[in-house]
């Protein structure tokens, strides 16, 4: 492996883990999304969103860095993807728009839009948010309808210079009329519910909460289950496109993901001890355990990177298109150069030093599960 | 005018909202941030509760106002992919690593931190929340660090070369594109005029609460650390925005020869301190009137009074007497090096060998007849999708006015905030009114002087996204422009509403002051 495919593999590894870590994090949304089915008083939604809220940033700063990182690193998919479904990024931007801002503005006094407004912000953003980021990640395995010609910019001015272009007038609408991504889709969410449930038992320090949580995680992680097996059983049959390693061109191969975790059998057991602490987690959650969320965190980060390694992995062509076959993205097709990853690989050295502070400060701040006397108490609230 | 021409409109128009009013916020984080640390260090340091309550009142305000910064910054990231993807392609191999080094460095810093800032008052040391403090305002301001990198860029396309293969630029000197002249001053420049603005919305909120009489010594104690903070970094402001200057004259002349209107280039040319703009220069002469320093601009632009100054006509038309090319002789090099690109593709496309290593060659910075072609003719690629020289000519009223009221407003800056500072040391400001009023109404120019300064930079870079390498009309996604219109009026109504909410928010939360219980 030269040096170039190896960085190749090396950030598409580091997008997975990026995207995994995401898609754990997204537990703020999913929270949200149970605000009301949750908290039965005010005081009991003010809890469960000051609990939240000490962590949304953290899940926005993971999308922020997830979209740098996939910008820096395989910027013809950035251009081709955001360039061309449209319509489905600036949902999703608008939603997380919607929640940036109404933690804190949520209960300040002069708040002229509402409590209630607010609230509802969350409520959006915790049932759309997840819900369309797995919709879009699922067309990494599906497809989506574009061409790429890069020598467009060769038709000068006045010509059609724009290198990606969507096919159809959708824009990527048409992801969310494809049941295979909508079943990804419902499985974030539902799985994102799931995950709330278990931190709120490990976060929180009230018995009526607790078990609420807990019987509200039994139908989420039901729900989360049946979603993704269907996803993943339909998968493991589909058709995706391979690259030629020597000419780098793209042909169909059947199977392609379950060829896949044949080849790559380490992914293959990433993948399985990641469904298996999620299983686990769910069985910790259901007996009111707080130790839950670690194991269904932990495993939600591995099986999501393993899935993701599918994706991109064993010249795979990580996002298919469905209108000119040659025109489909690989790791290797939409890279950067030699030299940018090189820079980005020494940056990502910080990596660790990075999570080692996040955990420091994470168990600081959890150190104590929140309870309706410290909110009481006073001090900055949300 | 086509569709897709329509859409590079709104997309322009889309980016300038959320820019603008990204930069309503931003400013006021990055120096607030290191305005309250400050308090808190004399919290930590003297053990004084009284420190711990004004921290705690600053700190709110900041909260309130990084919130929608947050919500607003999501967006101009993710829209160089959504509205932008020519541009996010062309030059994304250079342009995506600051980004990204942004999110790894920075946007983790500011948000883990943050949490124990707000949060962490009773849960941690005095310590470990101090530098909780700290390095949040350190994560804000390296934040800037690499967006100003990635945006100096567009400006000044430093450390990079076209590769034929992919059609792209790509980086090849990462610390070129970091430490660009224009990158170093940029930073500096913005960093230290939005302290500046923060110094001046503690010294106006203060002022307000002197004059009705309240919270004296919150006031004066944050006005006796902000007038201080300020005052030294408007001066630098000042000092980074001559640099500034010298810079733009090197790298963007046509940007220079607008602010300045100056239509005919000069030796030992004049600066114009105010001026009313006609309508259309008559004869080359711009102003009905105007106040002028002799030679200044040359002195500013080269250091050297009697040094040559291009005007917008030198540019446009040539000089050969100073060397300056035709925007036309440009133009027909740019459209020879697409062609070059279009024939590659034609031979790609038919498999002519011959041609395509012939065409390769011209492309490779190695071989004489490439280093010639890529001096000679691909560095006015971008030129080659203009169709008039005419083009090359930015809008010259709103950046005239733009720099007089960035520059005014600073200067002014300067002056109110030295006297505030040394009235308060003597500990009679509250007796001079009119001081606290202009402090007042310091904050609302403060943030007119701050966008002026982002319209100047912008605004002047026009027709390119990219200096003389890509301009806006090939750089837009293929996007019906009903469908940029209908997000640009989403985020308009959004963001206008946030930003009512925000106002009304921040009012309250200062008209309620230090004492009410959060």
């Amino acid at each position: 492996m030269d040096t170039l495919t190896f960085l190749q593999h090396y950030w598409w590894l580091l997008v997975s883990l990026l995207g995994a870590l995401l898609v754990f994090l997204l537990f703020v949304q999913g929270g949200q999304a149970l605000i009301y089915c949750l908290g039965k008083s005010d005081e009991e939604r003010n809890l469960l969103v000051n609990s939240l809220g000490r962590k949304w940033e953290l899940t926005f700063t993971t999308l922020v860095t997830f979209g740098g990182a996939f910008f820096a690193s395989f910027p013809l998919f950035y251009s081709t993807s955001f360039g061309g479904a449209f319509y489905v990024w600036m949902a999703i931007l608008v939603c997380f728009v919607l929640q940036a801002v109404a933690y804190e503005y949520r209960r300040k006094p002069a708040n002229i839009l509402g409590e209630k407004t607010f609230t509802a912000f969350l409520l959006i953003n915790g049932l759309m948010g997840p819900l369309l980021l797995g919709t879009a990640v699922s067309t990494l395995f599906t497809g989506a309808p574009f061409t790429v010609d890069r020598l467009n910019l060769a038709a000068g001015a006045g010509g059609q210079t724009v290198i990606s272009q969507w096919a159809t007038p959708w824009h990527g609408l048409d992801a969310v009329g494809n049941l295979h991504n909508l079943a990804l889709g419902l499985a974030v969410a539902f799985l994102s519910m799931t995950l709330a449930c278990q931190y709120f038992l490990n976060n929180l320090d009230d018995a009526t909460l607790a078990e609420r949580a807990r019987r509200r995680m039994i139908p989420a992680a039901a729900l989360f289950v049946v979603c993704f097996v269907g996803w993943l059983v339909r998968l493991l049959f589909l058709t995706g496109y391979t690259a030629d390693p020597a000419t780098g061109r793209i042909a169909p191969e059947a199977y392609k993901y379950w060829h896949n975790l044949v080849a790559m059998p380490y992914v293959a057991v990433v993948l399985l001890a990641g469904v298996a602490l999620v299983l686990w987690s769910i069985c910790r959650g259901a007996r009111g355990k707080r130790d839950a969320i670690w194991a269904g965190g932990s495993g939600t980060i591995l099986a999501v990177a393993a899935l993701l390694l599918l994706a991109g992995w064993n010249n795979t062509a990580y996002y298919p298109s469905t209108a000119d076959m040659q025109s489909s993205l690989t790791i290797r097709n939409s890279s950067s150069s030699l030299f940018t990853l090189r820079v980005m690989s020494w940056v990502s050295l910080l990596i660790p030093f990075v999570a080692a502070y996040i955990g420091y400060a994470w168990r600081a701040i959890n150190r104590r599960p929140l309870s309706r006397e410290e909110l009481r108490e006073g001090g900055h609230q949300y | 005018m086509t569709d897709y021409l329509q859409t590079v409109d709104w997309s322009r128009a889309q980016f300038a909202l959320t820019a603008i009013y990204h930069w309503l916020f931003v400013p006021l984080t990055l120096g607030l941030g290191f305005l309250v640390a400050i308090m808190e260090t004399q919290y930590v340091r003297t053990g004084d509760a009284f420190w711990k309550r004004t921290t705690k009142f600053w700190m709110r305000l900041f909260g309130i106002n990084f919130a929608i910064g947050v919500a607003t910054g999501i967006i101009l990231e993710f829209e160089f992919g959504t509205n932008w993807s020519n541009y996010s392609h062309f030059v994304g191999d250079i342009f995506g690593a600051p980004l990204a080094i942004e999110g790894i460095m920075a946007f983790f810093m500011e948000s883990t931190f943050i949490a124990v800032m707000f949060f962490g008052w009773d849960k941690v040391s005095k310590r470990f929340h101090l530098a909780a403090t700290w390095l949040t305002a350190v994560g804000a301001n390296l934040s800037a660090v690499w967006i100003l990198v990635a945006n100096s860029w567009m400006q000044y396309p430093a450390g990079c070369t076209f590769n034929l293969d992919t059609v792209r630029n790509e980086m090849t000197s990462f610390w070129e594109v970091a430490l660009s002249p224009v990158a170093v001053n940029k930073f500096l420049h913005t960093v230290t005029s939005s302290y500046t603005l923060a110094a001046l919305f503690v010294v106006g909120v203060s002022a307000w609460y002197l004059l009705r009489g309240r919270e004296r010594r919150m006031a004066t104690a944050s006005i006796a650390v902000a007038s201080a903070f300020g005052l030294v970094f408007s001066l630098v402001t000042a000092l980074t925005g001559d640099r500034s200057g010298a810079v733009v004259a090197r790298v963007q002349p046509m940007k220079l020869a607008a602010m300045e209107a100056l239509y005919r280039g000069e030796k030992g040319a004049p600066l114009t301190v105010v001026g009313l703009l006609r309508p259309h220069p008559v004869n080359g002469e711009a102003f009905y009137f105007s106040v002028d320093i002799p030679k200044m601009l040359s002195m500013m632009s080269f250091r050297d009074p009697d040094a040559y100054v291009p005007g917008i006509y030198d540019l446009v038309d040539g000089n050969p007497e100073h060397g300056i090319l035709p925007t036309a002789e440009k133009i027909e090099r740019g459209r020879r090096a697409v062609a070059e690109l279009a024939r590659y593709r034609t031979a790609l496309d038919e498999g002519d060998e011959a041609t395509q290593r012939e065409i390769r060659a011209l492309f490779d910075p190695a071989t004489p007849q490439g280093e010639e072609f890529l001096r000679e003719y691909f560095a006015y690629f971008g030129y080659g999708y203009l169709e008039t020289p005419g083009q090359i000519v930015p809008h010259v009223p709103t950046l005239f006015y733009s720099f007089r009221v960035m520059v005014g407003a600073g200067s002014l800056f300067i002056l109110i905030l030295a006297l505030v500072w040394w009235f308060n040391r003597r500990g009679d400001l509250d007796r001079r009114r009119w001081l606290l009023r202009a402090s007042i109404a310091c904050v609302p120019l403060a943030y007119a002087a701050s966008q002026a300064g982002w319209i100047l930079a912008e605004l002047g870079r026009q027709p390119w996204a990219i200096q003389d390498m890509m301009p806006v009309s090939v750089a837009a996604s293929k996007i019906p422009s009903g469908s940029v219109a209908v997000t640009f009026f989403l985020f308009l109504a959004l963001f206008t509403a946030l930003l009512a909410a925000e106002v009304s928010i921040m009012t309250r939360q200062i008209k309620l002051g230090p004492n009410d219980k959060e």
